[in-house]
């Protein structure tokens, strides 16, 4: 019984991380048609950022984990936002050169990830409370799992109420749902696309500020083996679907944990398993809309 | 410059000048060619052939990807896994079963078929930018598969070619020459294989799906098969060079699996240029040789002298070859063979009809 509530909780924080990652994907993607390949980028360089900041505050306190959680916030979405600006908007409608040239960011900027902070791991700390346990039904449980699923939960719902109540939210799920309709009626749908993707770097730097203290360490590749998965959750959920990309990521992630336990560390092969039989049964996803 | 192009025009010189080129490529290893700069010694010492060998290897690949996103529209991000199936598969092959090394070139090929026809009828089943994501799950899973078997594949540090098998002739540093002819053999034949499918039935049928899907099937034509057969060659094709890449470098290790190997032929092809055939090669003997250059340099003193804003991306060959892929990506759509075409109308004519037309429409 502990086994499973464990493998359950670290599924859940895991999958929280998914989330934090595919959602910007499926937003962007609903939006704009466009796979950014360069969203694991945002994500480490968030990261990196939020480490450095820590470190500058004293690694162990609750205020410095804020800054750094805000810090990478704040770098994600500005980064996405720029690429947006300077690289995706050029290429307006054309989707392969959108993919290509976010293919070369992901490669240029992990290549000057390197060079800057090195290829090997930065080992981080946290807050005392995050390295330690809690015991639920017997199952202990590494703290940060909590902080995961929390912070996963507030940008899911602050995602949610942004496109809800205000009106770009409004112009980016009309856009999602048709976007030639919504620029036949003169609104500029344009300016909608750097705000997705400023949300969706925000999520990924928070990610990245998170995936680092999951994991416990730093390192360029950080965001790519991430990225991975978060396609194949976008898949699974959906494209371009916010439910589908958390329910997913929830699914995904805890299937791996428990595959990773008790068939002898296959998660990650059970997963691309899973991909199939979905793209087989359900070809549009759980959640995405039929083609 | 007319004069030229009507010439150009006329298959007997197109297929003289391929010829000659070859012929003339065959011919290196028996020159004393010094090419300072881009070479690191002499054309006829091992240390060049092989990178020149590597250069082949990695046209290929370009060409056998080329078949997926040139012709047929593809965006493939799990060509990498069919390489490795090439090569992981031939030193598997030759490792357990103890054959010479042709019968274990065709189990290589009967089952890189397989694998290609199975994966590719799953993958094929969503298109676009899905179909992009799921190959690269695939990929991925085979590079769990190839890393968490170290039994089997030698894990991270990778596998071994058993030189027992293979004949004394592919072996050892001298006879680089020999695997040099091979892979300009095998590049020779790709091309021609590569050129063959473009025209045929099918290939015609594939470029047409590339440009309108929906309209190929209100004609009544297979998209679906037609995708998978391209898929099923391509992929194939990409085995071979696997198994070139693994003679030539006497082992293969997990990179050649990695998604970053797979982004690599995508650079190579983007930079040749997008659905041409030279393109591919050209790109392949491009990137390689830029490769090779960009790591001398990081490792060069006139770089470490430098102050770190310009000595970290200098060092950092990928860093550079990224930002030129999104540079010719944005500034030049058509790859080095597009700009020596655009070079070569521009001084007889604005353009041809057909481009402005393709430009406004």
């Amino acid at each position: 019984m502990s086994t499973v509530v464990l493998l359950l909780v670290t599924g859940l924080g895991l999958g929280a991380l998914y989330f934090l990652v595919a959602s910007g994907l499926s937003l962007i993607y609903g939006l704009m048609g466009v796979l950014n390949f360069a969203h694991g980028s945002f994500l480490t360089f968030a990261a990196f950022l939020g480490w450095e900041t820590a470190r500058a505050l004293g690694a162990d306190t609750w205020g410095a984990l804020g800054v750094a959680l805000l810090v990478g916030a704040a770098a994600g979405a500005i980064v996405a936002a720029g690429t947006e600006l300077l690289l995706i908007r050029r290429l307006y409608e054309r989707h392969i050169e959108q993919v290509l040239v976010t293919v070369g960011l992901a490669l240029a900027s992990v290549a000057l990830f390197d060079g800057i902070w090195g290829t090997d791991p930065q080992f981080i700390r946290g807050p005392a409370w995050l390295a330690e346990t809690t015991e639920i039904l017997g199952a202990r449980i590494p703290n940060n799992r909590f902080l995961l699923i929390a912070v996963a939960v507030v940008v899911l719902l602050l995602i949610v109420l942004f496109l809800r109540f205000t009106r770009y939210g409004l112009i980016i799920r009309a856009g999602v749902e048709n976007r030639s309709m919504v620029t036949a009626l003169g609104i500029d749908v344009r300016r909608a696309f750097t705000v997705v993707f400023a949300i969706g770097g925000a999520a990924a730097g928070i990610g990245g500020v998170l995936a680092s203290h999951y994991f416990g360490y730093v390192s360029p590749q950080l965001g790519g083996s991430l990225l991975i998965f978060a396609f194949i959750v976008t898949v699974i959920g959906g494209l371009g679907s916010l439910p589908g990309a958390a329910v997913a990521s929830v699914v995904v992630a805890v299937l791996q944990q428990f595959a990773n336990f008790y068939l002898g560390g296959t998660g990650d092969l059970v997963v691309v398993l899973l991909l199939a039989v979905v793209l087989l049964v359900r070809p549009r996803g759980l959640f995405g809309r039929a083609a | 410059m007319n004069t030229v192009r009507r010439l150009w025009a006329k298959p007997a010189v197109r297929w003289g000048l391929a010829g000659a080129l070859v012929a003339f490529a065959a011919a290196l290893p028996l020159l004393n060619i010094v090419v300072p700069g881009v070479l690191p010694g002499p054309t006829y010492t091992p240390g060049a052939l092989q990178i020149l060998a590597l250069a082949l290897i990695f046209s290929a690949l370009a060409l056998s990807y080329h078949v997926l996103f040139g012709v047929s529209g593809m965006l493939s991000f799990g060509h990498a896994l069919y390489f490795a199936v090439g090569a992981y598969g031939l030193g598997i092959v030759l490792e357990r079963t103890g054959l010479d090394l042709l019968p274990a070139v065709g189990i290589t090929l009967a089952g890189a078929i397989l694998i290609a026809g199975v994966l590719g009828a799953i993958s094929l089943r969503v298109s676009g930018i899905s179909f992009a994501m799921v190959t690269l799950a695939f990929a991925q899973a085979g590079s769990v598969l190839i890393r968490r078997n170290p039994g089997v594949t030698g894990g991270e540090e990778g596998l071994g070619l058993p030189t027992a098998q293979v004949p004394d002739w592919l072996v050892g540093v001298a006879d680089t020459r020999n695997l040099y002819w091979l892979a300009l053999a095998v590049i020779v034949v790709v091309f021609l294989v590569v050129r063959w499918f473009e025209r045929s039935r099918a290939g015609h049928v594939a470029a047409a799906v590339r440009e309108n899907e929906l309209r190929v099937r209100v004609l009544g034509l297979p998209p679906l098969r037609v995708k998978l057969l391209a898929f099923v060659v391509g992929s194939t094709l990409a085995a071979v060079s696997g198994m070139l890449f693994l003679l030539l470098q006497s082992g293969v290790t997990p990179r050649a699996i990695s998604a970053d190997f797979t982004l690599t032929i995508l650079v190579i092809v983007v930079l040749g240029g997008v659905g041409s055939r030279w393109g591919a090669v050209i790109g392949g003997i491009v990137y390689t040789i830029l490769d090779q250059r960009l790591t001398a340099l990081a490792g060069s003193e006139w770089v470490d002298a430098l102050p770190a804003v310009l000595r970290i991306p200098l060092s950092e060959p990928l860093f550079i070859l990224g930002t030129l892929f999104i540079l010719v990506v944005l500034f030049l759509p058509g790859g080095i063979v597009g700009l020596a075409g655009r070079v070569g109308r521009r001084r007889t004519t604005t353009g041809d009809a057909r481009d402005r037309l393709e430009e406004t429409t």
